[in-house]
């Protein structure tokens, strides 16, 4: 039976792994090689490992960080943040990762997800969908939060997929940080318009969430930072958690 | 030595960086005559049937099916799998390995496609490939299209339909599935690979 993922996300700032709420705050949680390791130890299904700030400069370091951590990571591997052309995406896989999320890049010009895919295959691109409720609907935001794009996170989805996406990437802005649970209601309406999996982010604080989103939110994948970073919530003690609430996941593994 | 196959589909580093992993000495390689001289051979691939092409162009296809006829131990991954088989809907036009029969069809639209994740597997008894891992030990799958269950299926797994995740005929072997992307589980088999 195919299991619902866990996924930790490393959130990067320079060569560390840093975590905001809402997109702001940073607090610095470690160098990426070895939190990877350890959310794979736990029991992590992938890890995610997010460049948040280098949407400029500083390519050398992120894949110096990508190189390190993937040396000795045999569980998935996605990279994301400050992917705007194909050179950069071959770039990260050369340099050790699976997949690629692309976000703002994908916004801009769709046709750069179609071009990933058609080299490296759908299964290596995720796109990364930032989207918040705006006067009742969900709205697209680029540029790490920042920009409104004035387009529907539901259509949105339904075209990345359309272009060759392996995988949307959905973060809740409103819940980003929170812990306060994540955003079912935003996620259910992206899975059910897209044939594609869809990762659920933003807003995870307990096992309930997870449960949620999965059940209610019908998430096939979800990710998660901050709980994960600070020993607020273990990976172990979560999949056990949802394992006895009789959801499928990965466990013992 | 293993000799990695490199026709241009996805990404190697990976699987390499696997082997490295286990002290297994290995070769990423495009050359035929290099493929000929290994010990054993892995085709990885991850992406469209349609770039299986390149196997014909490059003088590779007779060097693998030369080596597979040899009873060299053999390992097709993912796409490389779905190779052995006689070809895909994916691309008709391309025709496969045939060494195990059947083709390889798209997942129902009543699942999601790709099946992407970890599944879990039904082993049978006496795979080499497979020897020492746990039923129902998870795995992790990327892809649209399944290879159909056959005689020589060790693992089988479900998404909407069993089909196979791992077959085996003498030195013969694939996986549906990515070993060098599933943890542990996955580093035994690729050991016992090496071991075969």
């Amino acid at each position: 039976m195919l299991t619902k993922r866990i996924i930790a996300c490393l959130d990067m700032e320079g060569d560390r792994v840093v975590k905001g709420v809402k997109f702001g705050n940073l607090r610095d949680a470690g160098d990426p090689a070895e939190c990877a390791n350890e959310h794979a130890r736990n029991g992590a299904d992938e890890i995610v490992l997010l460049d948040i700030t280098a949407t400029s400069g500083n390519r050398r370091t992120l894949l110096d960080a990508v190189r390190s951590t993937a040396r000795s990571l045999f569980v998935p591997f996605t990279v994301g943040g400050g992917i705007r052309e194909l050179e950069d995406a071959a770039a990260v896989f050369d340099a050790g990762a699976d997949k690629i999320a692309i976000n703002s890049a994908a916004v801009r010009d769709p046709t750069l997800i179609s071009g990933i895919a058609g080299r490296f295959g759908s299964q290596a691109v995720v796109v990364a969908i930032d989207a918040k409720r705006v006067a009742g609907s969900f709205e697209v935001f680029v540029a790490g939060g920042r920009v409104p794009t004035d387009r529907g996170a539901i259509q949105w989805a339904r075209e990345a997929a359309a272009c060759g996406a392996g995988e949307i990437l959905l973060t809740s802005m409103d819940r980003d940080g929170t812990q306060s649970g994540f955003d079912c209601e935003l996620v259910r309406a992206v899975a059910e318009a897209v044939s594609i999996p869809v990762i659920a982010s933003g807003g995870a604080g307990s096992a309930r969430d997870f449960i949620e989103v999965f059940r209610d939110g019908r998430a096939d994948a979800a990710l998660a930072a901050s709980i994960f970073h600070f020993g607020i919530e273990n990976i172990a003690e979560l999949k056990r958690e949802l394992h006895d609430a009789s959801m499928p996941v990965r466990w013992p593994c | 030595m293993i000799a990695v196959v490199d026709y241009g589909a996805g990404n190697l580093n990976s699987v390499k960086k696997a082997f490295d992993y286990l002290g297994a000495e290995v070769v990423v390689t495009d050359q035929p005559e290099i493929v000929a001289a290994a010990e054993k051979i892995v085709l990885p691939g991850v992406g469209h049937f349609s770039s299986l092409q390149a196997l014909n162009r490059t003088g590779l296809r007779e060097a693998l099916l030369q080596s597979a006829g040899d009873d060299k131990p053999f390992l097709g991954i993912c796409l490389g799998m779905q190779w052995l088989f006689d070809g895909s809907e994916e691309c008709v036009e391309i025709a496969g390995a045939g060494i195990f029969s059947g083709k390889c069809r798209r997942f129902p639209t009543s699942v999601k496609s790709p099946h992407v994740g970890w599944n879990s597997l039904v082993v049978q008894k006496g795979s080499r490939l497979l020897r020492d891992i746990a039923q129902d030990s998870f795995v992790y799958y990327t892809h649209s299209f399944y290879a159909p269950l056959v005689a020589e299926t060790t693992a089988a797994s479900e998404h909407g339909l069993q089909f196979a995740g791992a077959v085996e005929r003498r030195n013969i072997f694939g996986v549906q599935f990515h070993p060098e992307k599933s943890g542990d589980v996955g580093l035994s088999i690729l050991k016992n690979f090496c071991e075969v």
